[in-house]
């Protein structure tokens, strides 16, 4: 790991004035993709900014038909979460399909969404749920936070305070996981509301995206079947040594089937 | 840039000069000559460098000796009282739940993690909480026995069958 001079401020204010000073600092959340990165030599910030003094940043609230999420909460919080649990329950299952134990102890739902793998489970849950991101700055739908790979619609110096949910009953995450990284090779999150079905798919492709075929066949008629005849083009969609794009697009339709089954 | 990192390792207070880059795994091995957390991967996913950090489990090869500043850290040099194993490292020696022994202390700290979240978990408990250790000489049958022993005695009942087929001494 290169050297870099480490800070942790007690305020966001702080925090603005940190990164105003130095173009290279980065923000540090859990560190369970970014210590890595820095381990390998892939990056090279001069200072890292731990948030982990910010305790506003901390926990989650029942917000009545909502939940609200605080950037720095980790994983393994929102798994255990009574308030999720019984509000969200397909949310609290797949923070506890994150990583492993240990990684779910440091990993925090703020840092998972601003580093944007395209392979983390976190965007399509926000995607599928609808979900708002607050910032130090704005507010910002789901749909218009996840840009590109590794890319999200944060400008330099916006920092992502919370992720505020709609309570939903039925809903439903499957992975299919790599078993060595324990990231999605395709996972594929389903949640039913009132007058809609979203479907959102990570691991897939660069960057997250939904399936609108798959969500007015579903908003008809919500079950397996309803969407056993839908394909997912394979242009586009990631192909690496752990999987073909073909093999991705077929495993699209599964996860969604399942999915949906699991939703009982 | 050095700078003092204040903590508690194993109940006594330590303080030692460390760099931004330096992790918790490096203060511990080789500033504290705490060599029982060991590396295996360094990319976070074998889970020989399992450490509790305020009594959670964390992957101290992927935690900055700083972020460490004023936790209570407990390794597995921690564990034992004099010279007395813990039951769950008893249950690991019972069950044979060990070869070679590298993987060891980050199974038995990930086990302690377990235990403490869930005293009475089923085999298939235990397997999924074993995802991020990795074990390269044994395969997963007796650690699993092991961490199922060492939760019963934990709970104050009499440890089941070890896998010789006699029961713990």
């Amino acid at each position: 790991m290169y050297e870099f001079n480490y800070h942790k401020p007690a305020s966001l204010d702080e925090i603005a004035n940190l990164l105003a000073a130095n173009d290279e600092a980065k923000l540090l959340a859990g560190g369970m993709t970014l210590l890595p990165t820095l381990k390998q030599r892939l990056a090279r910030p001069s200072d890292l900014i731990d948030l982990a003094a910010i305790t506003s940043l901390r926990g989650i609230t029942d917000a009545g038909d909502a939940i609200v999420i605080g950037a720095m909460t980790r994983h393994a919080e929102v798994n255990r979460s009574p308030v999720v649990k019984q509000g969200l329950p397909a949310l609290a299952a797949m923070a506890g399909m994150i990583g492993d134990p240990a990684v779910r102890n440091r990993g925090t739902i703020g840092g998972s969404i601003s580093n944007n793998d395209p392979a983390a489970d976190y965007p399509s849950a926000l995607v599928a749920l609808n979900a708002t991101v607050h910032t130090t700055k704005r507010e910002i739908a789901a749909d218009n936070f996840f840009t590109g790979m590794f890319e999200t619609a944060l400008e330099p110096a916006e920092i992502v305070t919370a992720v505020r949910f709609p309570k939903l009953q039925i809903a439903n995450y499957q992975k299919f996981r790599n078993p060595a990284s324990r990231y999605a090779i395709v996972g594929v999150f389903v949640a039913r509301f009132p007058n809609a079905v979203r479907v959102a798919v990570t691991g897939a492709g660069p960057v997250v995206f939904r399936v609108p075929e798959m969500e007015a066949a579903l908003t008809q008629n919500f079950s397996p079947d309803a969407i056993k005849d839908i394909t997912i083009k394979e242009d586009g969609l990631n192909s690496d040594i752990h999987a073909s794009a073909e093999y991705r697009a077929h495993l699209v339709g599964v996860m969604a089937r399942r999915a949906v089954a699991a939703c009982g | 840039m050095q700078k003092t990192v204040s903590l508690t390792v194993n109940g006594r207070p330590v303080s030692a000069t460390v760099e931004g880059r330096t992790l918790l795994v490096q203060l511990l091995r080789e500033q504290l000559g705490l060599t029982g957390t060991h590396v295996g991967c360094d990319t976070s996913q074998c889970g020989a460098c399992v450490v509790h950090v305020d009594g959670e489990a964390v992957k101290s090869c992927t935690l900055l000796a700083l972020q460490a500043e004023g936790r209570s850290v407990l390794t597995i040099e921690g564990v034992a009282t004099g010279d007395t194993l813990h039951p769950m490292q008893e249950a690991f020696r019972n069950n044979h739940a060990l070869q070679c022994g590298f993987c060891t202390p980050g199974m038995v700290m990930s086990a302690l993690d377990l235990v403490k979240n869930n005293p009475n978990p089923t085999e298939r408990e235990v397997r999924e909480y074993l995802e991020g250790n990795l074990c390269r000489c044994t395969g997963y049958h007796t650690i699993v026995l092991a961490i199922l022993e060492g939760a019963a005695v934990m709970r104050g009942e009499a440890p089941p069958a070890n896998v010789h087929g006699a029961a713990a001494e």
